[in-house]
């Protein structure tokens, strides 16, 4: 009995000592990595490990809003807003107030120190012995107890709080419609008018494979260059054309520049 | 049995690195989740004092702190997203409109 209880305490601090390390390094590798997305990934490293440091806390049902609400709905919706904005919107390494960088460091290092030395100094002891089995199998229906009773009043604020962001939300999100939406009957019109009633040929028709990237291949054996998605162009000839494309895309963000102003 | 102290060290650290990140990155999106992860390093303080008290009460701030970023996140992102769509960008240094 003695020997298994000491076999979990083991395993505990083993497990805790590997998830705050594990947290702490892709906290940090966050806010190192230049790219966007990679800081998301990491981000979602970090809130993992920290689920799982809850549910070794007490607090299972606290690990499990992490893991549905953080990992799966805040983190999801930063990867959707990502790929709007941009996926391959690297931070920019200019600073644009001088000695941002060492100075915000020298801040934090100092916070660090402040927040050490405070905790360092208060008394924390050993856990206390919880008054019931509310950090167990009992933790859900503590929890209920005291937000529907102690803080009932929060938790009813918390619902005006929801509704508003969500309301705020679609008020940001939405757009007024500039021009009227073209009818069938306009789109048709337009579609005679123009120069290709039929539709556009679909990628990878007769060509070697039909994949999405793939130009369908004409009767004389070229490729049509309307099968291809434009959006899919960059990513066709990425291998072999880095540097032209790097450059198209550096002149495209200096004329995004100017349009800007 | 991990001593609560553990948990707030970690808490610490975590904060502290979420603030350089608020401070250092350029990004809007990168910003947001910098911001994030100070919460989460304020929701396992509150869960560490939880423990070392044996109350529940800790448990239930974290929670309302989760609502709570949930919602900051939502406006946040409808904000960065109009910004983006007016001005092509999401830096933080592009927003200078209101500096002249």
């Amino acid at each position: 009995m003695l020997l298994a209880a000491g076999a979990a305490t083991a395993t505990q601090e083993t497990t805790f000592w590997v998830l705050a390390i594990v947290a702490g390094v892709a906290g940090l590798g966050m806010v190192l990595s230049p790219k966007a997305v990679h800081c998301a990934v990491l981000l979602a490293v970090a809130m993992l490990s920290l689920a799982v440091l809850y549910a070794l806390a007490g607090a299972p049902f606290l690990a499990f809003v992490q893991v549905i609400v953080y990992t799966g709905a805040v983190l999801m919706l930063f990867l959707f807003v990502l790929m709007i904005v941009g996926v391959t919107s690297a931070d920019a390494l200019v600073e644009t107030i001088r000695g941002q960088r060492v100075w915000a460091v020298l801040a934090a290092i100092g916070l660090l120190v402040l927040l050490l030395l405070v905790i360092g100094h208060a008394a924390i002891g050993p856990a206390a012995a919880p008054s019931s089995a509310n950090f167990g199998t009992s933790n859900i229906t503590g929890l209920a107890e005291l937000i529907f009773t102690k803080y009932v009043w929060a938790f009813e604020v918390t619902s005006a709080l929801l509704i508003t962001a969500a309301l705020g939300a679609m008020v940001l999100a939405h757009r007024e419609r500039m021009s009227p939406k073209p009818t069938q009957k306009e789109l048709s019109i337009r579609r005679i008018a123009s120069s290709r009633p039929a539709p556009l040929p679909g990628p990878g028709t007769y060509a070697r494979h039909n994949a999405a990237d793939m130009p369908a291949m004409l009767p004389d054996g070229s490729n049509a260059e309307l099968s291809v998605s434009t959006s899919m162009v960059p990513r066709a000839d990425r291998p072999q054309v880095t540097a032209p494309r790097s450059e198209s895309s550096a002149a495209a963000e200096s004329g995004a520049e100017e349009d800007r102003w | 049995m991990v001593s609560p102290a553990h948990y707030i060290w970690l808490a610490v650290i975590l904060f502290v690195i979420g603030a350089v990140g608020v401070l250092v990155r350029r990004n809007a999106l990168v910003i947001f989740m910098c911001v994030e992860l100070m919460l989460n390093a304020a929701n396992l303080a509150f869960i560490g004092f939880s423990r070392l008290h044996g109350a529940l009460d800790g448990q239930v701030i974290a929670f309302f702190v989760m609502v709570v970023a949930a919602a900051e996140v939502v406006v946040g992102l409808a904000i960065i997203m109009s910004i983006y769509r007016t001005r092509r960008s999401a830096s933080v240094d592009d927003a200078n409109l209101l500096k002249y």
